[in-house]
């Protein structure tokens, strides 16, 4: 089923049936597999408003994340949180949509200084499973009139409704961009190296380790800036080895592959990725065992491990929480793809959804 | 005037049993309910309205308050959360059927982690001593309520308060990793911590900005900054608020983003000049720029905007070279809210709205203001559109408060109807309750309910708050 209008969305959620398999582009099938009649929003395109001295941005939810670029783009702007693509992990094909970005809570590297998705985003639309259209927040970036649903739809996978349409508070795009590598650390060292520069004022916005043992840190910002920056960071790092600097072309390059987990492209296996305290990611990573691409100052681990694995059992407990987001289709029918919840936070997205979506009809079971 | 619920008579009736169950629970300092005493809690900063509650108490622990909560679910008894009671929305208002429960005697700090860049604490800490914790070791707390002397984290979680540098670092919920927060019940539940998102549905964004309404957060993991290198603001005057607008957006266009744009407009900069003499020139309107890094970078960020301020003819352009004279160019700013209660009464006003609306909405504002002979005077933060319009009345006057309330509506239905909204940092407490029908249709505000259905079923937290009486009268009855 494909919709090309927000009316066409509530009416098809009021018509249906039976469960529905909510999708943008379809080019992130993450979470446990729903048997449901496909519903694209696809259709519901276009950008709404773009006003570059207000740094906003509102567009329809099956808006080609291409579309959402360029335009930005040629404004001299960009999204702030530098949403993954997720269809060379993830073997998947079609257009990306900026409503399958907020669904999924996309955040990339920058996400470390700049946020999430979750926090760029301030308006919403959406559809819920009665039918029913409702919009929360807007298009001005301070906005606390009633409860944030806009929070809460961010990163809901369609559980809780189908968004139409998304708002967002933009940044400039930066003059250039500058990159330090630092070589040959263990992850616990890489981890300390981070920190030191995360806990810089030197504005860091990129902090990455990858498998090859290489440390990755990013400034962006007006030339002068970025050049005085790094090199007072380079200094900075000094105890942690020769920092050194990469061209902002090839920076560009390296940290579009730590945004799309490039080091476990083409490897054959599950990818896990675990949310954690950056301090606690190295000891978790060798206890998992494998390849594993730190990001995120160490906050974020992607890990490659063997098809079919329990990492969750392998690991204990720890403080964060292990989503599946690449295995089989079998795999994550049998391992929950979200990491379940305790009694009570589980009683109380239960409780939301149920009222929601009271027929349980929006991708239903794919958090758990 | 605003109305509030008829009290629970089944539970006034009870008082003394509720009370003494109370005090089984907590220390006998901790329960406050001598009719004296707990006129302390009657009011928040929005002082025009006022009731006793029942009681008021203070725990010091998450257990202590599970205790309260689980009383007062059995009891049926109403509960309003409060942290310093700065709310200029009515937030902490009671209502004589419900207990104040106070976090103001909870303000430990339990964790400073500084590889990791997150401070947990205990919610009644006040805003200003978590960046007060951790400053001498270089870092800081971004979000700066003007209020941040005393109000408390556990008051701005509940209104996802603001503060003038949220431009570049965002309110409270862009800087919450974490709450303890206990539900109605008793329930104590984690959300978040010191890792970066959710695990499943984002409950952490939902509970910050719910005024209390979902359950009591009892301690928070905040992210904590390294403080820039250093900072100056620039002050720029300007012959008409439109020129003054347009160059706020040019600034914006070319890239520059600087930590705070704050904008007042010639009644405000009349009134703070008389006050806090703070040297701004006699304009139309004046904006105050503040950018940060190193002392470099902030020169050529300055000349940036010296060069697109030049632009629009400014009747005055000084950038500050010291610290001496960047506490000059704060100071009218800072002093303004006082400096208005010097004059009057006002009733200080919080909509925000697209920037591109600036100058027809203050031309709207001029004109609302001579039509209802009331004197307005706008300061606000423009880089992102919300506005602080601040209504001087007498409220000694007859009449003067309720007109000040009817022009305060106005203006912020203008605000709604320009594509903004009724509140940017405040909350809706009480003040803005009834107008959300403005900005919101049903079906939205029904959205919100089965929020709160989910958290609080008995409707008992804060229950008189943010939504119209009539759209929450069903639940809170049943
Ligand atoms: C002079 C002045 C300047 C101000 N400037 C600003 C400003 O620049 N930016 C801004 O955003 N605000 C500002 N405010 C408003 C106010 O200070 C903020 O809303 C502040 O966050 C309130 O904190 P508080 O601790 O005083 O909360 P309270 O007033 O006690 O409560 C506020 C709300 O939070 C809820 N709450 C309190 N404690 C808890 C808890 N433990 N768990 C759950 N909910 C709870 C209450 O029920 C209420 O709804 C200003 C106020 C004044 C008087």
């Amino acid at each position: 089923m494909r919709v090309s209008s927000e009316s066409e969305l509530a009416e098809a959620i009021r018509d249906a049936s039976g469960p529905l398999t909510v999708m943008g582009g379809g080019t992130r099938p993450v979470g446990r597999p729903v048997d449901g009649t496909p519903l694209s929003v696809a259709g519901i395109s276009g950008i709404r408003l773009h006003e570059p001295g207000a740094l906003t941005l509102v567009a329809a939810a099956g808006t080609p994340m291409t579309e959402i670029e360029a335009t930005l783009a040629a404004a001299g702007q960009r999204l702030p949180f530098e949403p993954m693509d997720h269809r060379a992990l993830l073997r998947t094909e079609g257009s990306p949509t900026i409503g399958g970005a907020v669904a999924t809570n996309a955040s990339g590297p920058r996400r470390v200084l700049a946020g999430a998705c979750r926090d760029s985003l301030i308006g919403v639309r959406f559809v819920d499973g009665t039918g029913q259209i409702v919009k929360n927040g807007g298009r001005v970036m301070k906005n606390v009139t009633g409860y944030d649903l806009v929070k809460l739809m961010a990163g809901s996978h369609g559980t809780l409704g189908v968004l139409s349409e998304v708002a967002f508070k933009v940044l400039p795009r930066p003059e250039t961009e500058a990159t330090l590598v630092l070589h040959g650390l263990p992850a616990e060292q890489a981890v300390a190296a981070m920190s030191a520069a995360l806990g810089s004022p030197y504005e860091v916005n990129g902090a990455a380790h990858l498998p090859d043992g290489r440390t990755l840190l990013r400034i962006e910002g007006f030339a002068a800036s970025v050049a005085y920056r790094s090199e007072a960071l380079a200094r900075q790092l000094a105890e942690h080895g020769r920092a050194d600097p990469v061209s902002a072309h090839d920076s560009v390059a390296l940290w579009a592959g730590v945004r799309d987990v490039a080091p476990h492209l083409d490897e054959p296996g599950d990818v896990w990725r675990l949310s954690v305290k950056p301090s606690d990611a190295p000891g978790l990573a060798a206890r998992a065992g494998g390849a594993a691409l730190f990001d995120w100052g160490c906050g974020l681990v992607w890990l490659l491990r063997p098809e079919g694995e329990d990492l969750r059992a392998r690991l204990g407990a720890f403080q964060g929480h292990a989503t599946l987001v690449r295995a089989s289709h079998e795999t994550r029918a049998r391992i929950a793809p979200f990491h379940p919840e305790i009694a009570p936070i589980a009683a109380l997205s239960a409780g939301l959804r149920a009222r929601f979506d009271p027929r349980g009809i929006l991708n239903p079971g794919l958090m758990g | 005037m605003m109305d509030m619920p008829i009290p629970d008579a089944m539970v006034l009736d009870r008082r003394d049993r509720i009370i003494a169950g109370l005090l089984d629970l907590l220390p006998a300092e901790a329960v406050i309910h001598d009719p004296m005493e707990t006129r302390a809690y009657e009011c928040d900063a929005l002082t025009a309205y006022r009731c006793a509650p029942l009681a008021a108490v203070l725990p010091a622990t998450t257990q202590e308050v599970a205790a309260v909560l689980r009383l007062c679910h059995a009891e049926g008894v109403k509960v309003v959360p409060r942290g310093a009671g700065t709310s200029l929305a009515g937030g902490s208002l009671p209502t004589a059927d419900s207990i104040i429960l106070g976090v103001a005697r909870m303000r430990a700090v339990l964790e400073v982690d500084y590889p990791n860049r997150f401070i947990r604490v205990q919610a009644g800490m006040t805003n200003l001593s978590v960046t007060g914790a951790v400053e001498e070791d270089g870092f800081f707390y971004a979000p700066d309520p003007s209020s941040q002397l005393a109000c408390a984290i556990a008051g701005n979680i509940g209104m996802n308060s603001g503060g003038a540098h949220c431009l570049k670092y965002g309110v409270t919920t862009n800087n919450l990793l974490g709450v303890t927060i206990v539900l109605m019940d008793g329930t104590v539940v984690e959300l978040g911590g010191a890792h970066m998102d959710a695990p499943g549905l984002d409950l952490l964004g939902v509970v910050c900005g719910s005024e209390g309404q979902l359950g009591v957060v009892t301690e928070a993991t905040l992210r904590i900054l390294p403080k820039p290198e250093g900072a100056r603001p620039v002050l720029i005057g300007f012959e008409s608020n439109e020129v003054a607008g347009e160059c706020v957006s040019d600034i914006i266009k070319a890239g520059v983003l600087p930590v705070a744009i704050e904008f007042m407009d010639r009644p405000c900069i009349r009134a703070t000049e008389a006050f806090a003499k703070a040297g701004y020139p006699d304009c139309e309107a004046l904006l105050i720029i503040e950018v940060e890094g190193s002392a470099a970078e902030i020169d050529e960020q300055m000349g940036l905007i010296s060069q697109i301020a030049r632009k629009h003819d400014p009747v005055e352009l000084r950038e500050s070279r010291s610290a001496d004279e960047s506490a000059r160019i704060w100071l009218g700013r800072k002093s303004a809210f006082g400096a208005m209660g010097q004059i009057n009464d006002y009733m200080c006003l919080d909509g925000t709205i697209p920037v591109s609306s600036l100058p027809h909405v203050l031309r709207r504002i001029g004109e609302m203001s001579r039509d209802y002979g009331l004197e307005v005077a706008n300061v606000f933060h423009a880089g992102d559109g919300n506005m602080h319009p601040l209504i001087l009345f007498d409220a000694n006057k007859p009449g003067d408060l309720e007109r000040c309330e009817q022009l305060g509506a106005d203006i912020l239905t203008l605000c709604v109807e320009v594509g903004g909204c009724l509140t940017g940092e405040h909350g809706v407490g009480v003040e803005k309750r009834d107008l959300m029908t403005a900005q919101y249709d049903p079906a939205d505000l029904e959205a919100q309910l089965r929020v709160k259905d989910a958290f609080d079923p008995k409707w008992l937290l804060n229950p008189a708050k943010v939504f119209p009486l009539d759209a929450t009268a069903s639940r809170r009855a049943a």
